[in-house]
């Protein structure tokens, strides 16, 4: 048994805050593809996260329905549009989303292809667009591109969540360089969502000064998805820190750390 | 009479959403409300007007939940 210690909050000095809500934790966890619905429950548990997504779907589907909402009841849902292709299907996904959890905050995804799973740039913008003028928080989805995050922050997006690599590949960070780029010059939080594979992929992303990461696959698909959680809080909050902290320049030669003066046999 | 619930056509008595929503419930087992929204003619109806807004022949419903998600 994994322990679930209490959160680790974001230190007082360093809240994290979307749309003048200071949140209890940068990670945000997804709640899709668990083993169980009592794993799942567990893993939200020890990633400590106080942000969980959801997603909305027709009642006569298969899945575990209500016990969802439940199970995570205290925590704030973060509603997503998955699956959606148009600019249309995401606003009427976003305003079901709004009455069924009585939240306003939406992940806006809108997707391009379904083999990438990449984001339509075109309709997203549009949806986001529309979004933010009817009152919602928007969080979208969207590419690793600084034009298209300051975009969607210009529009009003309340952060910008910029893929690390493609949705559910656990292929990391793949493009660090533009990464660091949005993160340096975005005015909104800046939070690493989809390909995040394991717990150095999330350090990556905060220490190239992400605000926070969305993880799911990566967590749900372990072999022991609670300890994975785990780890993942742990990264988030080490990145973090690290990012904070400032790392030492890189250098292409050996610098001694202990002292080079009274070396015994000199 | 003849509606369209989540994309099939089918036929249902029901004078309003909170009528529709009793009978999607026993249909499917989960008559609990919690998380659930209603759109009527690509409108959302909120919980606390299901049992004041009237369903009319040829009416276009989705009725949702929210589940896991990533």
């Amino acid at each position: 048994m994994v322990d679930t210690l209490t959160p680790l909050r974001p230190e007082a000095d360093d809240p994290f805050v979307i749309a003048g809500v200071t949140l209890g934790s940068r990670l945000f966890i997804g709640t899709a593809g668990y083993p169980t619905q009592v794993i799942m429950r567990d893993a939200v548990a020890a990633s400590g996260a106080e942000v969980a997504t959801a997603s909305i779907r027709r009642v006569s589907l298969q899945g575990h329905g209500s016990d969802t909402v439940k199970i995570l009841k205290g925590r704030r849902f973060l509603p997503n549009t998955a699956g959606c292709e148009t600019a249309r299907d995401a606003i009427m996904t976003a305003e079901l989303a709004r009455e069924a959890l009585d939240t306003n905050w939406i992940k806006v995804e809108v997707i391009g292809d379904r083999e990438t799973l990449y984001p339509d740039v075109a309709e997203l913008i549009e949806a986001c667009r529309h979004l933010v003028d009817d009152g919602f928080v928007v969080l979208p989805y969207c590419n690793d591109d600084p034009i298209v995050c300051q975009r969607l922050a210009d529009i009003g997006c309340a952060a910008v969540m910029p893929m690390g690599s493609l949705i559910g590949s656990g292929m990391g960070i793949a493009n660090p360089a533009n990464l660091e780029l949005i993160c340096r010059r975005m005015g909104v939080p800046v939070i690493v969502d989809a390909g995040i594979g394991t717990a150095s992929d999330a350090v990556i992303a905060m220490e190239l000064g992400a605000d926070a990461c969305l993880i799911n696959t990566a967590v749900a698909k372990a072999d022991d998805p609670v300890r994975m959680a785990r780890a993942m809080r742990n990264a988030v909050q080490a990145g973090r820190d690290a990012y904070r902290a400032g790392r030492i320049p890189r250098r292409g030669r050996a610098e001694p750390s202990s002292p080079q003066l009274g070396l015994v046999g000199s | 009479m003849k509606l369209t619930v989540n994309g099939q056509a089918r036929e249902i008595e029901a004078a309003d959403v909170a009528a529709l929503f009793a009978q999607a419930a026993e249909e499917t087992g989960s008559t609990d409300p919690q998380g659930v929204a209603i759109a009527l003619n690509g409108r959302v109806v909120r919980r606390r007007d299901w049992d004041t807004t009237p369903i009319s022949e040829g009416d276009r419903i989705e009725i949702v939940r929210a589940m896991q998600g990533g």
